[in-house]
């Protein structure tokens, strides 16, 4: 094949690959606001908070399994303190007031997790090589680690269970009923603090699973929290209570953003990965302001 | 107590239009105005001028404009610090490209140039609210400094990449002393806070509110949302604009884009959020709240462990106070240390009856 379509696919591929990353950060976004109708800001915290805690149980002295335990006890844990000193003071609040809660809590689990922890980089080994797969560079002559596919994968399945859980089970009718209205939720005598602490541990869990992934890749620190910043276009773009949108976004934000800096970027210096997340969610709100899969907004007086 | 608010009478529209209709404020003010134009520059520590009330003067300011735009108007932004980047840069710019510039005039402009990139980065606004709106203005944050630090043009093809504040000078005096910057500071300060008052007060501020409080109700009323959201935008960051002018000239002095990061808009935005949404004041308590906390802190850990704490320890602590800090607030008391002193005053105003 003409090595500049090879290096174009290889691109594209690595984007895509990128962007299943972000998704992993939005899925939990996603979750919560279906569940509570609350922006979640502080998921890309919990997701630093999530792997910061496992890395430093396992250089504890943790086996690895145990490590992944005890993290996935305290990110529930996080959930029902979430639930009891955030949450529940605010109920029937409004949306913005819980958003800005959020901001708050996301600032105290990334000073929790560096007062506890500590503040160097540290490396996370899953025993899944971060290098090209040989017979896939044989085979095609592109290259694609096996922690991309991993990744991928991970994403998918996670994709697929929360999409069922959401819309085939009764538990996915109570949290959708919650995010309709809080006071309609619970006068039809569905649990609100339950529903909201099931929420808030899986979303824990879901960033715990995705912060495992980036550290693998990128290293555990601090920068984490600015790579999940980029979930936010990704949710714009996917629409804010579609699950598989999440997916899709991801995967153009991923893409984009690759391609813009490899075929734009020369022209400008670089550095275009920075913003053109946030630009091409800008250019969304223009045109479809609830995202590709979003339900339509209607604001009445 | 002599502090009443029962028994003015007012028998002009004059007197009805005051800014401040009671004479206890208007003697209060004046008594502040006076200690800090003729005492404060004379008494303080260069320290204390060039550390404490410096910073706490610009951040006001851009707090300032934060507050119009999230406490008045409703619109949540997150982008205060690519403002503060933009009229840093620009003020730099007209000092270093125009040499007969004053300095007020080159914060004036670096302060519209600002609006102008407000206004662009506002037009998302008309379409969408709260958290998509927030992400839009994220992109305004990161773009704003990008473009700064990428085109050379801005710091005039500096190989460090760095540009050096030049010297105040005003109609051939210059300020440079830290008590000559503070008046500077001090006197825009003012001026632009008078001003803002005004606009909080009058017919522009009612529209923000009402905006603020239903947009769609607005729009039914016969309010223009697009002007009036623009409008907020435009000033909101023309105050970031002229805040962070000030910043980079009086307090930072050496500057580089990656100063302008978002963690400071972060700051900005908790200072609105502590001091109080939707009040002037509130956003001198916050400003003055965020940038003492860890100052506080340091003396704290000193006389508790008789040295310095290191300070990754310090400003984590200090993110964990800031994030209870909001939640506590957006819990209890929404608008903020504002509203507390408020409280505090008509609590007061009927000591020791409870009722």
């Amino acid at each position: 094949m003409n090595p500049e379509i090879l290096f174009f696919f290889e691109v594209l591929l690595g984007g895509l690959l990128a962007g299943v990353m972000y998704s992993l950060v939005a899925l939990g976004f996603v979750l919560i606001y279906k569940a509570s109708s609350v922006f979640n800001f502080a998921q890309g915290a919990m997701v630093f908070f999530a792997v910061l805690s496992f890395v430093g149980f396992m250089e504890l002295g943790l086996p690895f399994f145990l490590a992944l335990l005890v993290t996935v006890g305290l990110m529930v844990l996080v959930g029902m303190a979430t639930e009891r000193f955030v949450l529940r003071p605010l109920v029937n609040q409004h949306e913005d007031t819980l958003l800005m809660a959020t901001i708050g809590l996301a600032f105290v689990l990334e000073g929790l997790a560096q007062l506890v922890w500590g503040v160097e980089v540290r490396r996370l080994d899953l025993g899944i090589p971060d290098v090209p797969i040989m017979w896939i560079a044989d085979a095609t002559g592109i290259f694609v680690s096996a922690l991309d596919l991993v990744a991928g994968l991970v994403a998918a399945v996670m994709v697929a269970v929360l999409a069922i859980v959401f819309s085939r089970t009764k538990v996915g009718l109570g949290l959708r009923a919650v995010a309709d209205g809080h006071g309609a939720a619970m006068s039809i005598g569905i649990p609100l603090s339950q529903v909201w602490v099931f929420v808030w541990a899986t979303a824990g869990i879901v960033a715990l699973v995705a912060g495992m992934l980036w550290g693998a890749r990128a290293g555990v620190q601090f920068a984490l929290v600015g790579l999940a910043l980029k979930a936010l276009p990704v949710l714009i773009i996917g629409g804010f209570t579609s699950v598989p949108g999440v997916i899709v976004a991801g995967l153009i934000v991923g893409a984009s953003e690759k391609l813009a800096e490899v075929y734009i970027g020369p022209y400008f210096g670089g550095g275009i990965e920075g913003w053109a997340p946030y630009m091409l969610a800008v250019l969304f709100l223009m045109f479809r302001p609830e995202g590709l899969f979003g339900e339509r907004i209607i604001r009445r007086v | 107590m002599y502090y009443r608010q029962a028994g003015t009478y007012r028998t002009d529209y004059a007197q009805d239009m005051r800014l401040l209709p009671l004479k206890e404020d208007r003697i209060l003010l004046g008594v502040v105005l006076l200690a800090a134009f003729a005492v404060i520059p004379f008494t303080a520590s260069d320290y204390w001028l060039s550390a404490i009330l410096i910073p706490w003067l610009c951040l006001s300011l851009v707090a300032l404009g934060q507050n119009i735009l999230m406490g008045y108007a409703g619109q949540l932004s997150l982008g205060a610090a690519g403002f503060m980047a933009a009229g840093a840069f620009a003020c730099w710019n007209f000092m270093h490209r125009v040499d007969w510039m004053p300095f007020p005039v080159a914060v004036f402009l670096s302060g519209l140039i600002a609006a102008a990139i407000g206004i662009v980065f506002g037009l998302p606004s008309l379409r969408v609210r709260g958290l998509y709106l927030a992400v839009a203005t994220l992109a305004s944050q990161f773009f704003i400094v990008w473009v700064i630090d990428k085109f050379g043009w801005f710091k005039d093809y500096d190989s460090s990449g760095i540009i050096t504040a030049k010297d105040i000078v005003i109609f051939g005096k210059s300020f440079t002393s830290p008590a000559e910057m503070y008046l500077v500071v001090l006197t825009i300060t003012v001026v632009l806070t008078w001003a803002a008052m005004n606009m909080a007060r009058g017919s522009v501020g009612r529209n923000w509110q009402a905006v603020r409080d239903m947009d769609v109700a607005a729009e039914v009323m016969g309010l223009s949302l697009l002007r009036t959201k623009l409008q907020a935008f435009a000033i909101s960051s023309f105050y970031c604009g002229v805040g962070g002018a000030l910043f980079a000239f009086t307090y930072l002095k050496s500057v580089e884009p990656a100063a302008f990061d978002i963690n400071l808009s972060f700051r900005v935005l908790f200072m609105v959020l502590i001091g109080g949404l939707g009040t002037i004041i509130g956003s001198f308590y916050g400003a003055g709240f965020i940038l003492l906390l860890p100052v506080f802190l340091n003396i704290f850990f000193h006389a508790l462990f008789g040295k310095a704490v290191d300070a990754t320890i310090t400003s984590a602590l200090e993110q964990v106070i800031f994030g209870v800090m909001i939640i506590l607030f957006m819990i209890y008391e929404p608008l903020g240390l504002a509203k507390l002193w408020q409280n505090f005053q008509e609590r007061m105003r009927r000591w020791p009856f409870k009722f």
